[in-house]
């Protein structure tokens, strides 16, 4: 009798999980599909560019774009992700000019525009710096669902924990493809030239 | 005078016979400017047991505050040894850290207590894992130069090395002296 009701019990729960699971999958395929999905990645930017001015969405020119999120006190990511990206816009050769390349200060305390402007010099000058308020700039990562935070150090100063995904975005702002940072450099020029092609 | 100069010419023309010749000698000689270019670059020095192997940075790009400093250690000894300090001229300070990758997410931390170097075994700084952290740069660290620093081990003592400058986003992704993961400290999703 026990043993009756707990394998009825088990069938129960396998039907249910195959509904639920059943509904999911149907929600995956076909439900989620509206203009905007529920968990988009990306939104409008309104920042400070590197030379002062504003830069908002209308400077991307309907481009397609890549976004990283970093910071100039960072000895190692940030200017390896910058370093990357420039080989492969090199790589790209016009089909670069496709696109946009934006590095988005997630230490906008310290990074001035100016800051910005000096440290990107080093890399192609396609990558356009952006700053902001600190208000600004976490309504953008929020918006990437991009992580970052202080990490304290020694004598009061701070280093920062952060996302180090590069974002790659289509003409219509909506989320295209990702590179991370152990991809090597074939894979990353075949991603950023199916992003210009695709715009 | 002029049969001279011609028993030169067949005597060189006999060095170089043919094209695959001087092509056999243009490879040589190009593979031993590696050679010398690579000897020039790899250096080493050695404290008690402790053996440090190659220091290099990264050049930095303008105005920047931080740099990375890399080296790998090697412990010959039959006890532990840590990492207690290092210094760098043109740095304010420099501080032990570790770089992880989480989930997509850089984090950075201050090492406490210093690195440990265990007996017999060795630890790598790089870009990918542990590294020295240069703070507070009182110039820019030019690819091609030297910068001049120090490390203190806790038993070993101090020893001046010099730090190889290489390009910005120089990253020995490929290692080739230990054959494991190409990137220690980082934590690889495929």
């Amino acid at each position: 009798m026990a043993g009756r009701t707990r394998l009825a019990l088990m069938a129960l729960a396998a039907v249910v999980a195959l509904g639920v699971s059943g509904v999911i999958g149907y929600q995956l395929t076909h439900g989620g599909a509206p203009s905007a999905p529920r968990y988009a990645v990306g939104g409008p930017i309104d920042l400070t560019a590197e030379d002062g001015r504003r830069f908002t969405n209308a400077d991307l020119g309907g481009k397609p774009f890549a976004v990283f999120f970093g910071f100039t006190r960072c000895p190692n990511v940030c200017p390896t992700t910058l370093s990357d990206l420039t080989l492969d816009l090199e790589q790209l050769g016009p089909l670069a000019d496709k696109l946009k390349v934006l590095f988005v200060s997630v230490d906008p305390e310290r990074d001035t525009p100016e800051t910005l402007k000096d440290y990107l010099s080093a890399f192609d000058p396609r990558i356009t710096g952006l700053s902001g308020t600190p208000a600004e700039i976490a309504s953008l990562a929020k918006a990437y669902r991009v992580f970052y935070e202080k990490v304290p150090t020694e004598g009061g100063d701070y280093t920062m924990n952060h996302t180090a995904t590069v974002y790659l975005m289509d003409g219509k702002g909506a989320l295209a493809s990702t590179i991370s940072l152990e991809e090597d450099q074939p894979t990353r020029v075949a991603k950023l030239k199916q992003l210009a092609e695709n715009g | 005078m002029f049969s001279r100069l011609n028993s030169a010419r067949v005597a060189l023309r006999h060095l170089f016979a043919s094209p695959e010749e001087r092509i056999g000698i243009a490879v040589l000689a190009t593979a031993l400017l590696f050679v010398g270019v690579n000897a020039a670059a790899a250096h080493q020095y050695k404290i008690g047991a402790i053996e440090i192997g190659h220091p290099w940075s990264r050049a930095t790009p303008p105005g920047a505050k931080v740099a990375g400093g890399y080296l790998t250690l090697t412990n010959d000894g039959d006890t532990a040894d840590k990492l207690v300090s290092a210094t760098a001229e043109i740095a304010g300070r420099a501080e032990i850290h570790q770089m992880s990758v989480e989930d997509g997410v850089m984090k950075m931390r201050q090492v406490e207590g210093g690195l440990d170097i265990p007996a017999h075994g060795s630890v790598t700084l790089d870009p990918n894992g542990f590294h020295l952290m240069l703070l507070d740069l009182k110039g820019p660290l030019v690819q091609g130069t030297k910068m001049h620093g120090s490390l203190t081990f806790e038993k070993a003592g101090t020893v001046e090395v010099d730090f190889a400058v290489d390009a910005i986003g120089a990253n020995p992704k490929p290692m080739k002296h230990d054959g494991g993961d190409a990137m220690p400290g980082m934590k690889m999703d495929h």
